[in-house]
Formats: C-alpha cells, sequence, structure tokens
C-alpha cells in the first residue's frame, strides 16, 4: 500500500524540553492510525507538527513521497491535511454552510457568495458519509455531536486527504461515538487517511487498524490493532501493569449532605431543563449521575455553583448541610464547604495564562494559609504545588515559571483535580466528568482519591457521561431524563448489579434514553 | 535541518520595540523632509534642546509626570479589559477641583496640608467622573467606551460653563490662582535642579505611584484576582471572585490617577484653571499605556518617550510645525503595534 505520511526523525523541542524525539513512522493511505499515549507524552504536538502549527526543530516530513515544509496550517490544509479541533472552532452566530465555506470562499470579496453550490457539494458529502446536518442551521442550534460533523465536514470541503482528530470522542455520548466511528470507517473506505488520538483503549481497538504508542516523546512501538489486548496496550504506554477497575470497597454513608428538593429550572424563553428533580446525596457516599448530555445535567451544575445568569425561574429546594444554598454567591459556598470540578475546565476552572502554580491557587487563593501581607507566601505556595504535582503525576517544568498553556490537555486537567481535591474542609464535592482528558494510568490515581475522600466522609455528586466510570464509582446512581431524576439504584442494588456490567449497563442506558 | 527561528527569538523580542522606534523616526525624518526642512538639523536641535539642557530635561520631565498619571489612567482599567478613554474627562474635572480647592483656602494654611487637600480634591474629582462610567458599566451594561467618550464631552461642557459664567477672572480665561501655600514647589526652587523648569515633586509622586500600581497588579492577592478577571471573565467567576468590585475599583483608580495628573499641572505648574489647561494630553494618555503593553513599570519609558517628543516638538516649533510631530507619535504607535503583531507571528 502507498504511504500518505512518512516522518523522519522529526524532533521538536521547547527551549530545553524535549516533546518529540526523533521520531520516524509511516502512516499508510486510507488506514486508520491511532496514537496513544500518557498525558504529556508529545501526540499533540506530533500532530500540530504536521497540521502546520509547530515548525519541527529537525526532522523531515513527507506527504505522497514529497518533503514538504508547513509554516501554517494554512499551507498544510493546502497540501491536503486536515484537523478536526478538539475545541470546535465554529462561527455560532452562522449557518453550517457558511462555517463549512469560511475560509474558503472560492469567490472574490465582494461578489455573492456561491452558497448554493457549496450547499450541494455538502450535501453529497454528508450523504456519502452519513453526516446528517442541516445545512442552514445556525451552528448556535446544534448539539456537540452536530458540531462534530460540521467540523468533519469542513474537512471534506477543503478536500483533506489525510485528517487528524485529537480526542474527538471526549465530549460526544456513546452513541454520537458510535457513530463517528461509523463515519470513520466510510471515510477510510473511500481512501482518506485518518490519524486518530483517544485515550479509550476500547476505541482504539474496535476502529483502527494501526496503533503507535508514545511515551515520553518517542514512539515506543507500533502494532496491528488485531494482535493486541487492551490491557498489552496500557503496559505499552504506562511501562506498568494498570488497573483496569480500581478496588470499591463498600461505602457506609452518614447523614444527609445536599438535599434537593422538587428542583426546577425554567429558561427566559420558557424552556424547561429541569423539573422535579429531587435527590439526596449523604456523608461518605458517591452518588452518580448517568444520563445523555442536555437532559439537565449542566443547569444543574449551574444551580449548585451559583452560575446561573440570574434570568431564569428557579424553584424548588436546595439544602446543604441544612442551609439553603440559593441566594449564596460562590465565595460563600466554599466557605460553606463546597468544592466544584466544572466540565468545561479550560474556559471555567483556569486561568490559562497565568503558571501552573498560579493555578494550583485558583479560587482558592482566599485561603489564609497561602497568605502574607498583602500577596502570597511564594515559600508555601511552591510547596504545595510541588506536592500536588508529585501525587497527581503532573507533568511540567518549574510550577512557579511554566504556564499552564504550556501543559499537555490531560496535564492541565490534572492540575484542576489535584486542586479541588486537596481542598481541606470539604463536605460536599461535586464532580463534572471527572477523568476526561486524561491517561488511563491517571484514571486509575483519580478514581483512588475519589475513593478516599469518600472514605474520609465527603458527600460526592459525580456527573459522568461514562457509563463505566459511574458503574465503579458511585454509591446510588441517579439516573436522569428530561430535567429529573427518572429511576434511582439503591446502594444494594448498585453492589449487587455491578456483578454483571454489560447487564447493568444495559439497564441503565434504558432509564436514560 | 536546522531551524534557525528559536536563536532569533529572544533578540527579537528586544528588537521590536527599538526597531519600530527607528523606523518611526526614520519616517519622522521623511515627513521632515517633505517638509523641506533637514531632519539632521532638526533632530540635532531637537537634542540639545531637551537632554542638552538643564531646563529642557526639566521640561520632559515634567511632561512625562503627567504622561505617567495619564497613561495609568488607561493602564489600569486595560487590565481588566476595560478600555478608559475618558482619561481627558477626568483629568479636566481634577484640575478643576485642583484649582478652585486651592483658590478657596485660606493663606495660612501649613503648605503640606494645602496640597494633600489641593490633590485630594482633584483625585476624588477624577476618581468620581471615571466611576461614573464604571456604575453605569455594572449596572446597566453600558460600554465603557461610550460611557467615557460621553462624560469626555460633558466634562469640558461643566467646566466650560463654570469657568465662563461664574469662576473666570473678570477679562481673563481663567480662575484666582491657588494660595501659594497649596503651589507644589518645583525642583528648582528646593534643589536648583532643573533651570527654571516647571519639573516639581509630583514627578517622584508619579514614578512612586507607578510602581505601587506594578506592585499591586503583580504581587498581591487583589492584582491576582484583578489580572485573571480581564484574562478570562468566566473562570473568575467560578473562582468566585467578584468582577463588579474590580471593575469599580479599576476605574476608581484610574480616574483618581489622571486626577494626580492635574495636580501636577495645576498645582505644579499653571496654579489657576484655565481654559484648554489639559490641552488633550489625556488622550495622549491611550498611546503612553499602549505602548507599554498596560505594564505600569515600561509606562515610565514610554512616558519618558512621549516627554522627550512633545517638548522636543515645541523646542522646534518655529522651524517645524508641531503638527508633524504629532504624526511621528501616532505613527510610532502604529509601528509598534504592528511590529508587535507580526513578531508573534513569525514565531
Ligand atoms: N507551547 C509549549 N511550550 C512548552 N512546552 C510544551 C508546549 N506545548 C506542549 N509542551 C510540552 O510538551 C509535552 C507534550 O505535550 P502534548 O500536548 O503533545 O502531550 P499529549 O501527548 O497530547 O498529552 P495529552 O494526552 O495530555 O493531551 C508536554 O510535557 C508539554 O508540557
Ligand atoms: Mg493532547
Amino acid at each position: 500500500m502507498a504511504v500518505a505520511l512518512r516522518l523522519s526523525a522529526v524532533t521538536k523541542k521547547f527551549g530545553n524540553f524535549t516533546a518529540n524525539s526523533n521520531i520516524s513512522m509511516s502512516i499508510e493511505k486510507g488506514t486508520i492510525h491511532a496514537i496513544v499515549g500518557e498525558n504529556g507524552a508529545g501526540k499533540s504536538t506530533l500532530t500540530k507538527m504536521i497540521y502546520g502549527m509547530h515548525l519541527p526543530t529537525s526532522g523531515e516530513l513527507f506527504i505522497e513521497g514529497k518533503s514538504r515544509r508547513f509554516a501554517s496550517p494554512r499551507e498544510a490544509i493546502r497540501a491536503g491535511i486536515g484537523m478536526a479541533h478538539q475545541h470546535f472552532m465554529l462561527v455560532p452566530e452562522l449557518s453550517v454552510t457558511e462555517n463549512i465555506i469560511l475560509g474558503h470562499e472560492q469567490s472574490h470579496l465582494f461578489s455573492s457568495l456561491p452558497l448554493k453550490n457549496a450547499k450541494a457539494t455538502i450535501k453529497k458529502d454528508a450523504e456519502t458519509y452519513g453526516l446528517a446536518v442541516d445545512p442552514d442551521a445556525l451552528v448556535t442550534t446544534l448539539s456537540v455531536g452536530e458540531q462534530q460533523r460540521v467540523e468533519i465536514l469542513k474537512l471534506l470541503f477543503r478536500q483533506a486527504s489525510i485528517m487528524i482528530f485529537d480526542e474527538p470522542t471526549a465530549v460526544l455520548t456513546p452513541s454520537e461515538r458510535e457513530r463517528l466511528f461509523e463515519t470513520l470507517r466510510s471515510l477510510r473506505s473511500q481512501g482518506k487517511t485518518i490519524i486518530l488520538i483517544t485515550h479509550k483503549l476500547d476505541e482504539v481497538l474496535s476502529v483502527a487498524d494501526t496503533i503507535s504508542v508514545m511515551r515520553k516523546g518517542e514512539i515506543v512501538g507500533t502494532v496491528a490493532a488485531s494482535s493486541v489486548t487492551k490491557q498489552e496496550l496500557a503496559r505499552m504506554m504506562v511501562g506498568r501493569a494498570v488497573l483496569m477497575s480500581v478496588a470499591n470497597p463498600e461505602a457506609s454513608p452518614g447523614k444527609t449532605v445536599l438535599s434537593l428538593k422538587s428542583l426546577g429550572y425554567r429558561t427566559r424563553q420558557g424552556e424547561v431543563k429541569l423539573q422535579n428533580l429531587t435527590l439526596q446525596v449523604r456523608a461518605g457516599e458517591i452518588y452518580g449521575i448517568a444520563g445523555v448530555e442536555g437532559n439537565g445535567q449542566s443547569e444543574l451544575l449551574q444551580i449548585l455553583w451559583a452560575l446561573t445568569s440570574g434570568e431564569e425561574i428557579i424553584s424548588g429546594e436546595a439544602v446543604v448541610n441544612g442551609a439553603s444554598i440559593f441566594g449564596k454567591k460562590t465565595a460563600d459556598r466554599v466557605l460553606m464547604g463546597i468544592a466544584y470540578t466544572p466540565e468545561n475546565r479550560l474556559r471555567h476552572a483556569v486561568i490559562t495564562d497565568y503558571t501552573v502554580a498560579e493555578n494550583l491557587l485558583f479560587g482558592r487563593h482566599r485561603e489564609r494559609f497561602f497568605h502574607r501581607g498583602a500577596g502570597f507566601n511564594n515559600h508555601v505556595v511552591n510547596r504545595y504545588a510541588d506536592e500536588l504535582i508529585t501525587d497527581y503525576d503532573i507533568r511540567c517544568g518549574t510550577p512557579a515559571k511554566q504556564p499552564l498553556s504550556a501543559l499537555s490537555g490531560g496535564n492541565q486537567q490534572k492540575v484542576v483535580l489535584a486542586r479541588e481535591l486537596n481542598r481541606p474542609a470539604i463536605s460536599l464535592l461535586i464532580l463534572a466528568q471527572p477523568t476526561r482528558g486524561v491517561d488511563i494510568g491517571a484514571i486509575e490515581t483519580i478514581h483512588k482519591k475519589i475513593i478516599a475522600a469518600r472514605d474520609r466522609g465527603m458527600a460526592i455528586l459525580l456527573v459522568s457521561s461514562e457509563l463505566e466510570e459511574i458503574m465503579t464509582l458511585s454509591t446510588r446512581i441517579g439516573c436522569i431524563y428530561k430535567g429529573s431524576i427518572r429511576h434511582e439504584f439503591s446502594q444494594e442494588e448498585v453492589s449487587e448489579k455491578k456483578m454483571d456490567e454489560q447487564e447493568f449497563q444495559k439497564e441503565i442506558g434504558f432509564h436514560i434514553t | 535541518m536546522n531551524n534557525p527561528v528559536p536563536m532569533h527569538r529572544k533578540y527579537f523580542r528586544i528588537f521590536i520595540p527599538l526597531l519600530s522606534l527607528l523606523s518611526a523616526l526614520c519616517l519622522g525624518a521623511l515627513v521632515i523632509a517633505l517638509a523641506d526642512r533637514d531632519p539632521l538639523m532638526i533632530f540635532q536641535k531637537m537634542f540639545y534642546a531637551t537632554l542638552g539642557s538643564s531646563y529642557g530635561m526639566g521640561q520632559v520631565l515634567f511632561k512625562m509626570t503627567t504622561f505617567i498619571f495619564v497613561g495609568l489612567a488607561v493602564a489600569i482599567p486595560f487590565r481588566l479589559r476595560l478600555f478608559n478613554i475618558g482619561g481627558e474627562g477626568q483629568l479636566l474635572m481634577g484640575a478643576f477641583a485642583a484649582a478652585l480647592t486651592g483658590a478657596a483656602l485660606p493663606e495660612t494654611i501649613p503648605s503640606t496640608v494645602a496640597i494633600f487637600l489641593c490633590t485630594l480634591a482633584a483625585m476624588t474629582a477624577g476618581a468620581c467622573w471615571a466611576l461614573l462610567a464604571g456604575v453605569l458599566k455594572v449596572q446597566y451594561g453600558v460600554n465603557e467606551v461610550i460611557s467615557t467618550i460621553m462624560l469626555n464631552f460633558i466634562a469640558q461642557g461643566i467646566t466650560g460653563y463654570l469657568l465662563t459664567c461664574h469662576f473666570a477672572l473678570p477679562s481673563t480665561v481663567h480662575t484666582t490662582p491657588v494660595t501659594a501655600a497649596a503651589t507644589i514647589p518645583t525642583f528648582y526652587k528646593v534643589a536648583g535642579w532643573f533651570t527654571n523648569s516647571p519639573a516639581n515633586f509630583s514627578t517622584i509622586v508619579a514614578l512612586a505611584t507607578a510602581l505601587l500600581c506594578w506592585f499591586m497588579m503583580f504581587h498581591t492577592r487583589f492584582g491576582y484576582e484583578m489580572r485573571a478577571t480581564g484574562l478570562q471573565p468566566d473562570a473568575a467567576r467560578y473562582g468566585g471572585i467578584n468582577a463588579t468590585v474590580h471593575t469599580l475599583t479599576a476605574m476608581g483608580t484610574g480616574g483618581a490617577a489622571a486626577g494626580l495628573g492635574a495636580a501636577n499641572i495645576i498645582l505644579g505648574y499653571k496654579h489657576y484653571y484655565e481654559a484648554g489647561a489639559t490641552s488633550g494630553i489625556g488622550f495622549t494618555g491611550i498611546a503612553v499605556a499602549l505602548l507599554a503593553g498596560a505594564h505600569p513599570l515600561l509606562l515610565i519609558l514610554s512616558a519618558l518617550f512621549f516627554g522627550f517628543l512633545e517638548y522636543g516638538g515645541l523646542t522646534v516649533n518655529s522651524m517645524i510645525p508641531k503638527e508633524i510631530f504629532m504624526i511621528i507619535e501616532a505613527a510610532t504607535i502604529l509601528l509598534v503595534i504592528s511590529f508587535t503583531a507580526l513578531g508573534k507571528r513569525l514565531l
């Protein structure tokens, strides 16, 4: 088979740090080539070089046998390389068609846009690859899965022959994920070459043809997907055996910490997002909320952390340790012993231009412990940062100097988790998608920490789109559907049904759709 | 195949401002040449008239002092992504307040008290004027660019009206001079430096204020919250940071800084308020702040540069119109901004 892309001894350095070292690999045309590896292994850096976002420090890149050098994504796009961005680069106020032709209008500045032709092309592509979206819909009205389809249509419109997907499934629901894989397979059958990065090994094994494993900036092995198991792959990545599922001893819950009674949420336009939602979380238990995204989870989280805009109508009761949280500001909720890791951490939970150490303080900067005079006690802060960095295995340079934006995606996630799980005197911990974007080794660590926090008597509310995660961690499980808890599994039911995961997963699936 | 970019990167960073200054100077020379004058001769003359004489240096320092203050008035809110176009209005209100207070004080009052009261009046007036825009922003979501521009017009109207109809001395366009006690002593009077120039102790206050702002921004929890709010407002909200407090403080502090600038002009030099006393200096503050990237310490250098151009322009006024120097000033800013953007793209 022909080689679509070849890297020859490619190295990328950031200052003194080598993110990719001497990488040589070939990617065959018409295959799905997965790249896996720990957080910070250098996967995103590698694809960014292929896409022209970084220049290699040394080494060469061949596209269809020709040596190429891209100074910008524009040049890479022209050479037929496309990247489906993880943070979708779509303009919400424009229609699907307009977004797709953006930057590729094929017309003069002041002549009218060839929208009709474009629409026809898009329709054809959509049919060929099963990418159903309404070309006239505004992007704001689309679900995450649909937005991703628009991103893929954009690549097709630009006639990309090599397509890069960096963690495309992190934000998708299980059914959307299946659908994406269908699309990837049909792209492959049309001769497109696909580079796929993901932390979910099951996905890799089911969809990829070839898998390259990266560790500490190097390719440590390339294997055919049919010839490895999940365990072997994990071992290659991490360099040790990994527990696929951590031990979860039976919980012994105490008094009720969080109590939500008939919670309702209506937007100003009158859309009902939550209705009659009732649940309790007790000290020393993990209450998992299972559900398809968009069934009221984010509204619930907004209410719990005072992030509502004030224009919506909220009814019912929300009580933490006997005191209502309504009307309390975020800073006061912290004092009530509530901690929260939001779902979109890069947008809400960090300041990307701040250093790692400053980010480990963010939201906790009011704690006396860190203060000296009007500023911070650098000595204390640095010691605290070092502690968390070792504890959570955050891969970074000097924490007091390196900006968070220079960390790999998964390590940025770990910064937030470390900070929130480490808060002193929490009684209620709210976790939204706690392991999104982190590698399997880190999932193991984080799950252990969550269980340890539970055993220390914290009440934990877990919202996750990963059913496996919900099943592994939860003491009780609530299935959310259309804004209310449709079904609740008691502690006994959960520990019993957990024995047969497949069956349990099916049963939960039944209650959330 | 080795990539040469990282080698250049460090040098490039230092060179960007220098390169843009140099090219601005060349452009200036070109404009002067087009106006049929010898650029070298003009530059030489400017140089001698500013750095070459102690009076000239004093003038540059005096201008720099006002520029630091009005620059801070823009730079502090800028960190919160608030664009304060209202430096001029805040300066006007401050100047008027300082002059009126100074004129109203009895002659027997101790000098320190008099200066303190007048400066306080100027700062309060400037701060209140800026806070108006801040309140409009947090209460009604009015864009601060629009409100500060409008407030500039209103300030002009109010001061103009009050001056001509109420406070101007008969057949003049200025107010009663402030009492002698309220004048800020010049360096010349106290130490004999900077012969006869208006450079006064405000310069020291300006340097200290810039330093203080820098410390506040980069070394206190307050500054930590403030910068975070400017960088990622959504995250700041999650982190329990009260953006309203920061908006109001930043605007208020900015306005107070403009008030200090007014004190430098009125108490240190003019000693009364007259029509056109501020002559658009507030607007130059925007340029000063932008050239410094809203960094309080770099702002000192940028204010010095503008002080040099401003006074230098005056010294060659007889040979070349002052407008030429306005072109050079504005071109410098444009060049620095373009070079910085270009540099970012190249690196
Ligand atoms: N702009 C940068 N400056 C300095 N170091 C960087 C920069 N970008 C990435 N790095 C470093 O390079 C290494 C590899 O990062 P990369 O983003 O490629 O990891 P990754 O394999 O994609 O990890 P993840 O699974 O967490 O996304 C990390 O250690 C990171 O800190
Ligand atoms: Mg990555």
